[in-house]
């Protein structure tokens, strides 16, 4: 049998902890090293698929218990918000859409933006609501906003299968680039995880964060290109919007839908540089901070 | 044999304080801006374990006993990787299961069913292995008529059933187990304890902490006391629970000051300062004896005036069974207001109905509107009740091998036939 070393502890190193006494200043929080080599903890993960798998499916078999309308408010929730941004902005505003209806480009983004501010939000909150569990049992604490992220992805699909039946009736026939819409499927998801392992260990300490998420998707709507498309602002700030990862998200997702536009790859690849980046970051601070969640959440 | 668990200098410190402080961001700031220079201050920190070393060898089962707030529970938490110990390592060898709460994960709007399957992935378990005792884990549970009912309708009792159900179908190397037995009926209990039995001839270590110190003795092969944080003995079982015992409320008198007492816990407005055995009489009752009268007299300090408190305490068997608790509350009383300074409560007991034996009192005062506690004081101070003639005309010893209690009582033996009725014994014949 291997002798695995459950637990690794500050002070077996360099930095060796002076013993208890009452002139001993220092906390739990300075004291703890990260203790696994990443390796370790991408392998624990893996080994431990099967509870986030679970935990996930919690997620969704919780999600609609005891709403009369069940999953269909996966659907309805895109959908009312287009017809409405389709009623204002669309016929009344008079916002232009590349070309392609506006109910189909508006809801096209929403379907995006709704997984993406949601899960957000679930995400960020999924260290706190779950802190029974952390409190109580071990298991790798990422698989928690990990679980919240997959989870939202079924209303994805079920919103999705209101896009084709939209894209039908408005006989949208996309190209082959349609086989790379899950691609960006997956980098919502990718930077959900993110910017969502960041903003859980932060809520863990400072809960300031539960009420930050929706003060920033309710402002991410609108600077984001989905009630109104990137060649409807002016040239010289469409190099800003590089910086909002959900705009080459949502505008490479349309691209490859409905052809009519050429797909912007400076958007599309500042936006995958900083979903990346924001989940090497998101994952180091998750990293750093897990070991005291228990004592701090 | 081989070393299962390793445990090496282990310490735990907390910061007090810090939590409240701290949780929001802008206090942070605000800190920082008032004084961007000054060190920060010295902030309180608590052991919660200090140096605690030991081993165990593989199919050891072993009982941690203490005081509430000793520290074993965050020893629990540490050897289950929930959290980490400020210094110290641990090791253990192959996979480790604890259980520090029945039934962790479980979702009220899920079924029994697929609760069983959520918290077996979460407690270690594979889903084949889920779905191979599935069938085994429903019926230990002895609840399958509602094992596809959603959990939000099941009692609180057929929750842990259901949660105890599924831990008793692990099969770890390790298994760490935290006071699960103190709630379920007694049958309940015992096809835990029984279970937890079947593990130990599985040739698994155990780790078991419970303030049931007869279910210590009955599973454990060895003891360990942890006091302050500190390990205080290590050995069999029954030396263990002896001088931990002997540790509680070493004043032999019937009067019992309560001013050096370790692990009190409450905010302390109001504190029990001293609690004296009296006769009716108001005398200090030296003896205590079986069937006979009884004052407890409780003296108090309130630091401020308090309003609404409620006064009370338990009694426990030296087992840590608990006998009874009776407080001011139960008995419909209000007290509107206790002034500041000192003052002591009563209660009369006309028949003390316990056998003889040693039992102990754990104090407690807390508010009658938010029950926070202002005083608690476990096992604070024991009686010893002698024994006493109980029933007229018997001169039977009666001992703590008759039970914990008895009542006011006689047989009838009418129903015998004969001349039966001549056989009953008169009340107070022999007396």
């Amino acid at each position: 049998m291997p002798l695995n070393d459950n637990i690794r502890v500050a002070g077996q190193g360099t930095r060796r902890l002076a013993g208890p006494g009452p002139g001993a200043v220092f906390g739990v929080a300075c004291a703890l090293e990260t203790g696994k080599h990443v390796g370790e903890w991408l392998s624990e993960i893996w080994r431990s698929r099967e509870i986030l798998y679970f935990l996930a499916w919690r997620d969704v078999k919780v999600r609609y218990k005891q709403a009369a309308l069940g999953m269909a408010w996966a659907l309805l929730q895109p959908l009312l918000t287009m017809v409405i941004f389709s009623l204002f902005f669309g016929r009344l505003a008079g916002i232009p859409s590349d070309g392609v209806p506006y109910k189909l480009f508006s809801y096209s983004g929403l379907l995006l933006w709704t997984y993406f501010s949601v899960t957000l939000a679930q995400t960020g909150n999924s260290l706190v609501t779950n802190s029974q569990l952390i409190t109580k049992i071990y298991f790798p604490r990422v698989l928690l906003p990990a679980a919240s992220a997959l989870a939202g992805l079924l209303d994805l699909v079920v919103g999705s299968v209101f896009l084709v039946a939209l894209m039908a009736y408005y006989h949208v026939v996309p190209g082959w680039s349609v086989l790379l819409t899950p691609l960006f499927v997956a980098q919502t998801a990718l930077l959900v995880m993110g910017s969502g392992m960041l903003l859980a260990a932060i809520n863990v300490r400072y809960r300031d964060v539960k009420y930050t998420i929706p003060f920033l998707t309710q402002t991410g709507l609108f600077v984001t290109p989905i009630i109104w498309p990137v060649s409807y602002l002016p040239h010289r700030y469409q190099l800003w919007l590089a910086l909002n990862p959900m705009a080459g998200v949502v505008e490479g997702f349309r691209a490859c839908l409905f052809g009519a536009q050429p797909l912007d790859w400076t958007l599309v690849g500042c936006s995958w540089a900083i979903t990346l980046l924001l989940l090497l970051l998101g994952g180091m601070h998750f990293r750093s901070t897990e070991r005291v969640f228990a004592d701090i959440v | 044999m081989s070393e299962s668990i390793t445990v090496e200098s282990l310490s735990k410190c907390y910061e007090i304080g810090v939590r409240q402080r701290e949780t929001q961001l802008r206090d942070h700031l605000v800190g920082l801006l008032r004084a961007p220079f000054r060190r920060r201050e010295r902030r309180e920190i608590v052991w919660a374990l200090r140096e605690v070393s030991f081993s165990v060898q593989e199919g050891e089962v072993v009982g941690i006993i203490g005081r509430n707030g000793a520290g074993k529970s965050t020893l629990l938490k540490i050897l289950s990787k929930i959290t980490y110990p400020t210094s110290g390592r641990v090791r253990a060898r192959g996979r480790v299961a604890s259980l520090l709460e029945v039934g962790t994960g479980f979702h009220e709007e899920l079924t029994g069913r697929e609760n069983i399957y959520l918290n077996g992935s979460i407690l270690g378990m594979k889903k084949r292995e889920v779905d191979a005792k599935l069938e085994q884990i429903v019926e230990f549970s002895g609840i399958e008529r509602f094992i596809d009912t959603p959990i939000k309708r099941y009692s609180s009792g057929m929750r842990l059933r259901l949660g105890f159900a599924v831990a008793a179908h692990l099969e770890p190397d390790v298994l760490i187990v935290d006071e699960v037995l103190a709630v379920g009926d007694a049958a309940f209990q015992k096809k835990c304890l029984t279970a937890m039995q079947n593990l130990r001839g599985g040739g698994r270590t155990v780790l078991f902490v419970s303030h049931n110190m007869a279910a210590v003795e009955n599973l454990c092969s060895r003891g360990i006391w942890i006091s302050n944080g500190q390990l205080r003995l290590d050995g069999s079982t029954h030396d263990v629970i002896e001088a931990y015992m002997a540790s509680f409320a070493s004043a032999e008198d019937a009067s019992s000051e309560l001013h050096g007492i370790e692990g009190r816990r409450g905010d302390g407005e109001v504190r029990y300062t001293r609690v004296e055995f009296l006769s009716s009489g108001r005398e200090l009752q030296t003896v205590t004896r079986s069937g006979k009268s009884l004052v407890v007299r409780l003296h108090y300090r309130a630091n401020q005036a308090i309003e609404r408190p409620c006064f009370g305490f338990k009694i426990f068997t030296e087992m840590g069974t608990l006998v009874t608790d009776t407080s001011t509350w139960l008995h419909g009383l209000d007290i509107p207001l206790v002034p500041k300074g000192d003052g002591y409560v009563e209660l009369e007991i006309d028949v003390l109905n316990l056998l003889p034996g040693r039992y102990y009192f754990t104090l407690w005062i807390d508010s009658c509107d938010t029950r926070k506690d202002y005083d608690l004081i476990e096992n604070a101070v024991h009686l010893d009740v002698e024994e006493a003639p109980i029933y007229p005309g018997a001169t039977r010893r009666i001992d703590s091998r008759y039970g914990l209690v008895f009542f006011p009582q006689r047989w009838r033996l009418e129903g015998i036939g004969h001349d039966a009725a001549a056989l009953e014994v008169p009340p107070a014949a022999n007396a």
